[in-house]
């Protein structure tokens, strides 16, 4: 699909572009991002600050959109219809959505991405890394436009197709291919499993070490994909500070924390009010219902397992009611 | 030296977590500990703490030698806490799980085949338990295992018993 990106010219104050996608339209400055809509009673627009919109527009790129519901704050955000995608302002917003202030508009998957990263790349400048903890990166996101930071938002999410390590799957993080310990994971121990194959088994008897995987993550809250047992796939990721989003679920999905902590606010999915705090340490497990939203907390950089089933018919199933919302019934 | 310690959790030494609730009942959580169920369970009970559909991350305390294992399809295992050695053999068609079946099996005997080799994990290591071999874990030292596997016979089911109510 050939896609034209509607973007301005460069704003002779600032150096930024602004853009739009269907009824809606971007624009930035030193600080802020507007996001502009027209509601059944007028115009609307909703602001940002532009550091928390460019780390959440980084994961909803980079995670292709996700599944289903990627919200950037409490009004404006992504679903996936994984083909098309919604992008809506208020309409999971009980206020909004109740007074009649919101909008949500379909795209077809390729269109929106591309404008996604138009807008990422135009409005990131040098030395600002959305994917890094506020900790490791510089607040190069403000003030008016200078440079870009390409290598840092083209990075490609790691997706093994087996496990990580095997013959021409995702490699195994090491110095030599880029990825060094991350400074809070200095005391994590590197090393390998002893393997012992037979020959002839070396593509069989295998194994590494995650939690030194992890320890060499160069990203936060950004999960990769490191064993695959038919649709149950392994989602593991290192979290620091804040989850930039607010993920809405559309399937259950599961969070087995690996080490130290996280805090997570649970949202009703549809309307955005409290439902409950879940607070997980190392060893916990928990599922998160397919009818909730949840944002996550790091006080400390931490190994999060991210657990996530790609059977391609939960969605509907779910959306039918057809099984429950909740994992399990006891 | 870092000023970062990283926290890990091990049979003898876990703290759990909680569930502050505003509008909604924990067992929707289904949350549990690892380290707890795997303290409280026999010798390589493949305990359910997670399950999406067919899907399950079954937490096992690894002490002694397990049975031997197959399964149609392949799985992993995630050494938690302890040492634990997995070995492998290459057994034949009259052993294995069905095909397209779900799930681990206990071979009712002793594996025939060759052998393929084995590993040895610690914490943080992880294991690829391919399709249709069979495999025996041996603990070197008590500990926990994740295990990233279907449903099968070998799942025990114990929610109550293990979850935040």
């Amino acid at each position: 699909m050939n896609v034209v990106v509607n973007a301005t010219n460069a704003s002779n104050k600032t150096g930024y572009k602004s853009f739009e996608l269907g009824s809606f339209k971007f624009r930035r400055d030193e600080y802020f991002v507007y996001i502009e809509w027209k509601s059944k009673k007028g115009p609307m627009t909703h602001y940002m600050s532009a550091d928390a919109f460019l780390r959440a527009m980084m994961r909803d790129v980079a995670w292709g959109f996700f599944y289903y519901q990627v919200n950037f704050d409490h009004v404006f955000g992504t679903n996936n219809l994984y083909g098309q995608v919604e992008m809506f302002a208020g309409s999971f917003n009980e206020t909004f959505k109740s007074q009649g202030l919101n909008l949500t508009e379909t795209f077809d998957t390729p269109v929106i991405m591309e404008t996604f990263k138009a807008i990422l790349a135009d409005w990131t400048n040098e030395g600002f890394d959305p994917f890094a903890a506020p900790a490791e990166t510089t607040n190069d996101w403000l003030g008016p436009k200078h440079g870009n930071n390409m290598a840092a938002i083209n990075r490609e999410r790691q997706v093994s197709r087996r496990m990580v390590g095997l013959p021409g799957d995702t490699p195994v993080r090491n110095d030599g291919n880029g990825y060094p310990v991350n400074r809070a994971f200095a005391d994590v121990d590197q090393s390998q499993p002893e393997i012992h194959a037979e020959k002839g088994y070396e593509s069989q008897v295998h194994g590494f070490n995650l939690f030194a995987h992890l320890s060499r993550s160069d990203v936060t809250w950004n999960p990769s994909v490191t064993s695959v047992c038919k649709s149950s796939l392994f989602c593991p990721t290192s979290e620091e500070y804040i989850l930039p989003i607010k993920h809405g679920n559309d399937r259950v999905e599961w969070f087995l924390q690996l080490s130290d902590y996280i805090l997570w606010d649970v949202e009703d999915k549809n309307t955005g009010k409290p439902r409950a705090k879940v607070v997980m340490k190392a060893g916990d497990i928990a599922a998160m219902p397919a009818d909730i939203r949840h944002q996550g907390y790091s006080p400390k950089r931490s190994m999060l397992l991210v657990w996530e089933n790609t059977n391609p018919n939960i969605a509907k199933l779910h959306a039918t009611n057809a099984i429950p919302v909740y994992p399990v019934e006891f | 030296m870092s000023r970062f310690e990283t926290v890990f959790g091990s049979l003898d030494n876990y703290e759990k977590g909680h569930i502050e609730i505003i509008n909604d009942k924990p067992t929707n959580y289904a949350f549990s500990n690892v380290f707890e169920v795997a303290a409280k369970s026999k010798p390589y009970e493949k305990v359910a703490v997670g399950k999406n559909q067919e899907n399950l991350i079954e937490a096992i305390r690894a002490e002694g030698t397990s049975p031997w294992y197959t399964c149609a399809h392949d799985e992993f295992a995630l050494v938690m806490d302890g040492e634990v050695e997995v070995h492998f053999i290459d057994i034949g068609q009259d052993q294995r799980a069905p095909a397209k079946s779900e799930g681990n099996v206990t071979l009712k005997a002793d594996p025939n085949g060759k052998t393929m080799g084995h590993v040895v994990l610690k914490r943080g290591h992880q294991a690829l338990l391919p399709a249709n071999a069979a495999y025996q874990f041996r603990a070197r030292k008590t500990g926990v295992v994740l295990q990233q596997a279907l449903a099968g016979e070998n799942t025990i089911y114990k929610w109550k018993d293990i979850c935040l109510t």
